[in-house]
């Protein structure tokens, strides 16, 4: 089996309000792909097209978008895990094309959000968890993740305040990236305010501040086997491993809240399929959809022990110049986190990272970047691992 | 022959129920008497909670219902000041999952109990309830 790799990434930046329809949105964050790949329409064998469904009204996306793409008669194909659709979309796309089924693919993500109303987001977020024996209740995402910053504070002493660090630092790189929602800068000082809108109460032990914002957006990834990626020119950022996971949809279901247990055991898989560990990885982009969503990375990818996430960023050691930068570009916590083109947003920043072009936000010279996206309360996970060689 | 008619008992679970019609639907009327229950099956003794109408597990027995009794430990809560469509009448609340060892069950927290009373690890019982409107549920209350 030869090589895959990644020869264009491109997406649209994260908005509220986006001024258009689907079709548009995709079509932005494709167009900046194939200018960044350099290729034609006619490159393309193959699309995956990935989002959460009932944000808009269109059904069976794939066939509308790889439509308006331009990119008909070729096979495209609808992928969906929630938060982590595009990352599956890429699984999907790195499969077609190991086979030896298609050459080139390309993978799109997008989701228009705010033109549901916060309250309307929140209960279609919360039926991609149990709607049968858990919705009635009255859940929704951030108390769910709060279910889990609750345990992991009880078993280790984790602090709100710790948490609170790792919006400081998404907001550090938020601000160097264009392409981010939310570009403002967030002190410590903001979540012991009781009157500032950080500090305010959502499900606690979170606040507002412990949780990314919805937005629109779509992001896009390009595909191509070894043989097509090296004729197409430019160098590529080979994919080394890729590892999925899923688990137990109901809380009841889950061994132990303070962790996700699909984060390791997808990290697992992809650090076995790439031939390294935890310590070899440069630069990774993760899951921030919560504050606490990042500390458990850290623990559940091995970047820590469990209980000791909180060490890593209180030393500052997940910040660009640290020993395992993390979430420099803003993370979803700035960057804004419409669900279905999150996943490939975070791809394109590792890959820009890898090919040293992610300005301001630069890590020294790495040579490993990760991902890590996960679907719903750690109901679905990928973690992928590219690389320069 | 008429339409046959769909038991949607189901639809009476919970503030918003999401699923009308469901092979557990017994689950209700245990519910309405008093009893909260699960199911184990009757051919590899797996407990499930949420009750289930399959075994997963040996894929050969039928699960029958066993009653929620005794003590559970908290395992973890959280206190909700924003809510989802449907339910900001309900606002504060608290959700929780609670440990029976053989299993456990998630829920709303008795509003009678303030979170400062509230600690990982205490140990909770269950107890059918109704909504204020009339909707039945089951809330977990200090043991």
């Amino acid at each position: 089996m030869g090589k895959v790799g990644i020869i264009g990434v491109g997406q649209t930046s994260f908005v509220r309000q986006y001024p258009g329809s689907i079709r548009e949105l995709v079509f932005d964050g494709f167009k900046e792909a194939m200018a960044d790949a350099g290729i034609s329409s006619g490159e393309i064998d193959a699309t995956v097209i990935c989002s959460a469904p009932e944000y808009d009204k269109q059904r069976s996306p794939a066939g509308v978008l790889s439509e308006y793409l331009g990119l008909n008669p070729q096979p495209t194909f609808y992928v969906e895990t929630l938060c982590s659709s595009s990352s599956t979309g890429l699984k999907l796309a790195y499969s077609l094309v190991a086979s030896g089924l298609h050459d080139v693919v390309l993978v799109s993500g997008f989701q228009i959000m705010s033109q549901l109303t916060s309250e309307e987001s929140q209960e279609r977020m919360a039926r991609g968890a149990d709607i049968q024996w858990e919705s009635p209740f009255g859940t929704m995402m951030p108390a769910y993740y709060a279910l889990h910053a609750q345990s992991h504070m009880a078993s280790y002493g984790t602090s709100p305040e710790d948490l609170a660090l790792i919006r400081v630092k998404a907001s550090t790189y938020g601000q160097m990236n264009e392409k981010a929602v939310y570009r403002k800068a967030v002190t410590p000082e903001m979540f012991s305010d009781p009157e500032n809108k950080m500090a305010q109460p959502v499900s606690s032990p979170l606040r507002t501040g412990d949780c990314c914002a919805n937005a629109d957006g779509s992001s896009c990834v390009i595909v191509a086997s070894e043989e097509k990626a090296r004729a197409l020119g430019r160098k590529p950022v080979w994919i080394k491993g890729v590892g999925a996971a899923s688990a137990p949809v109901n809380m009841a279901g889950r061994k132990d809240l303070s962790h996700l247990s699909v984060g390791r055991e997808a990290a697992r898989q992809a650090y076995a399929m790439a031939g390294i560990s935890a310590s070899d990885v440069d630069v990774a982009e993760v899951h921030d959809c919560f504050t606490i969503a990042e500390m458990m990375a850290y623990e559940d990818l091995g970047f820590a022990d469990p209980g000791k996430g909180r060490d890593l960023i209180r030393s500052g050691q997940t910040y660009k110049d640290g020993k395992i930068p993390v979430n420099v570009d803003g993370g979803l916590l700035s960057k804004g986190h419409p669900i279905g083109a999150t996943g490939g947003s975070q791809i394109r920043t590792i890959v820009l990272q890898l090919r040293g072009e992610a300005g301001a936000m630069q890590v020294d010279n790495p040579n490993i970047g990760l991902v890590h996206n996960i679907g719903g309360v750690g109901l679905y996970g990928n973690v992928t691992i590219l690389g320069l060689d | 022959m008429g339409k046959k008619e769909l038991d949607t008992r189901f639809a009476r679970f919970g503030t918003v129920s999401f699923a009308g019609v469901t092979q557990v639907n017994d689950f209700v009327d245990y519910l309405e008497d008093g009893r909260l229950m699960g199911t184990k099956c009757n051919h590899c003794g797996l407990y499930f909670f949420p009750p289930r109408a399959h075994c997963c597990q040996c894929l050969s027995g039928s699960p029958e219902w066993f009653e929620v009794t005794g003590e559970g430990r908290l395992v973890t809560y959280s206190t909700l000041h924003y809510a989802p469509a449907g339910f900001q009448a309900d606002l504060p609340y608290t959700i929780g999952l609670v440990d029976y060892g053989q299993y456990k069950v998630f829920g709303r927290l008795s509003p009678s109990l303030g979170e400062d009373a509230l600690h990982v690890g205490m140990a909770m019982k269950a107890k059918a309830d109704k909504t204020a409107a009339g909707q039945v549920t089951y809330v977990f209350e200090a043991a």
